[in-house]
């Protein structure tokens, strides 16, 4: 049980954080608590630190919305967090879509089809750029906020602690493309606001540090890394940090790595000092 | 990769993205469409609305949690709504139906002030002389359908005059014989839309099946007179015209014809 546990120490970790913001913004609702308060979009911390979605926060000033200044603040608090500390750790400890993607994953995995892609990954590499930069412009053409309008972490937050509507549509939609048609093809290929994050936590300090001596390349971070293609340059090949910015730290690799490989660590940017603290335990 | 790989990739994500973009937008156009959606108080006029909420739902928070809750056969009336996919509204902008749940216009306008944008803002709730109050907000306007407004039968009914939060002002009642029995009067509900706030207690009043008063949104419903209109028997109106030139030029030449021939032009006077 009890290895069973560390062996999904930052699993259960990112379901607690995940269930527990969705349980605050339930009960800013349901109950008028105030700890947690509005969704994804814009929330309230305490009731006073304002957090913006970058995304949703550059669609508005594409839009030509005149932008308040609780929203600079939430947007400065967020670039800060992520910019220095998370990285792109928001897809896979906050955004709920994070739940339903990678249970399509889970679901790959155990009826083992992981390989079967309607859509070829390689084709669409860079697509979620595209895409991000392409609502930036429909923003400006339409004069909304364009994404923010099937922006499923939108419609799961607003669905848990408002009304969800016809929104599990889309979400079953997402589940059986991430299923059936394209392995990790939200997150992976298609969600803009992952973009975003992937930019702004490009240089952020928390990374997964891989020791090619412990490695013995038996491929376990591969099968279950959302983004294997950031595994690549560096698993058995040599020391180094996982640098590649859609990382989203979600420390699967480095439950499942049986050979003690791999591990969270400060990334150093000053060079020729060796300096991995050792954030895990 | 060589140039032309790259070059020939580059061209395909553009038009993959674009592709997808404009789908997206296309929905994204057409969800917006939704000019019947009410929105809370202070909130500014639609299309500046809908750019500027976050669809954050803090004011629906506030709503839901204000003092002023309001009980009826012991189910707690909600009044605000964040829109989710299938609502009419646009997707994730708060809004409410006033038949199920009316704005109760809380005096301290808890929805207003928890915006954190703008979108819902004081500066839209005030009146002249730069007052904010509950009883400024431009919510919508009521409207009323006299084909089955039971007083226009001649029945007495007033439901929606006593409702209204804004009583002998917003809603009045209007006196008028009735011609079929003789002896009897009809009590008209009249709206005056500068007072209206398109609370909605009325529409939630209304006796008849689906209600004969409406909340509409002021930008949907309300007319506009043009500048040329001048009330001769309103001091205020006749100051728009103090400064007008008496001069007048006449750009078309007169008309030939007899004023009767110009007026029906066309019309076949031998059948």
């Amino acid at each position: 049980m009890i290895k069973l546990i560390t062996k999904n120490r930052y699993l259960i970790l990112r379901r607690i954080t995940q269930f527990l913001i969705l349980f605050l913004y339930f009960g800013a609702n349901y109950y008028g608590w105030k700890v947690l308060i509005g969704n994804l979009s814009f929330s309230k911390l305490f009731n006073t630190i304002p957090l913006t979605d970058p995304y949703a926060f550059l669609q508005m000033l594409f839009a030509g919305a005149v932008i308040s200044s609780n929203l600079i603040i939430g947007l400065i608090v967020v670039l800060l967090f992520y910019g220095i500390i998370g990285g792109r750790a928001y897809c896979s400890w906050v955004c709920p879509v994070n739940l339903i993607t990678d249970l399509a994953a889970w679901v790959r995995r155990k009826t083992h089809h992981e390989k079967d892609n309607l859509v070829s990954a390689m084709k669409i590499k860079k697509f979620r750029y595209a895409f991000l930069i392409a609502m930036l412009i429909f923003s400006t053409i339409i004069g909304a906020a364009a994404y923010e309008f099937i922006n499923p972490i939108g419609i799961f937050t607003r669905g848990v602690a408002f009304t969800l509507g016809f929104g599990w549509v889309w979400l079953l939609v997402i589940f059986i493309f991430d299923a059936f048609v394209l392995k990790n093809g939200w997150c992976g290929h298609i969600c803009p606001v992952g973009a975003m994050y992937s930019l702004i936590g490009a240089k952020n300090i928390i990374r997964v540090y891989h020791t090619k001596e412990n490695c013995t390349n038996c491929g376990n971070c591969f099968m279950v890394c959302p983004e294997a293609q950031v595994l690549g340059p560096v698993i058995n090949k040599k020391d180094d940090y996982i640098t590649g910015i859609e990382c989203t730290n979600c420390g699967r690799c480095i439950e499942v790595c049986e050979d003690n490989a791999l591990k969270f660590s400060l990334r150093n940017f000053i060079k020729g000092e060796k300096n991995e603290k050792n954030s895990s335990n | 990769m060589d140039r032309r790989t790259f070059l020939n990739n580059l061209i395909q994500l553009s038009a993959a993205a674009t592709a997808a973009g404009a789908i997206a937008s296309a929905f994204a156009e057409e969800n917006k469409d939704k000019p019947l959606a009410l929105r809370p108080p202070g909130a500014l006029p639609e299309k500046e609305f809908i750019k500027t909420c976050i669809r954050c739902g803090l004011c629906v928070d506030a709503c839901k949690n204000r003092e002023n809750k309001m009980i009826i056969n012991g189910k707690e009336i909600d009044t605000l709504y964040l829109a989710a996919p299938g609502d009419n509204a646009p997707i994730g902008t708060p809004f409410f139906h006033p038949r199920t749940g009316p704005c109760f216009m809380c005096d301290d306008i808890p929805c207003m002030y928890a915006c954190p944008t703008g979108a819902l803002t004081p500066k839209e709730c005030q009146n002249d002389k730069g007052e904010v109050a509950i009883d400024y907000a431009k919510m919508g306007v009521a409207v009323i359908d006299p084909s089955s407004c039971i007083a226009f039968w001649g029945l007495q009914c007033t439901a929606c005059y006593r409702a209204c939060p804004e009583m002998d002002k917003a809603i009045t009642i209007e006196w008028k014989p009735n011609e079929r029995t003789g002896e009897h009067a009809y009590r008209i509900p009249v709206v005056h839309e500068k007072y209206c706030t398109g609370c909605g207690m009325c529409e939630m009043a209304c006796i008849t099946e689906k209600p004969a008063i409406k909340i509409f949104p002021r930008e949907v419903f309300l007319g506009k007179v043009s500048n040329r209109y001048v009330k001769g028997w309103s001091k205020q109106d006749q100051q728009r015209v103090k400064n007008a030139s008496t001069k007048t030029t006449t750009k078309t030449p007169w008309s030939s014809e007899n004023p009767i021939q110009n007026l029906n032009q066309g019309v076949n006077w031998n059948d």
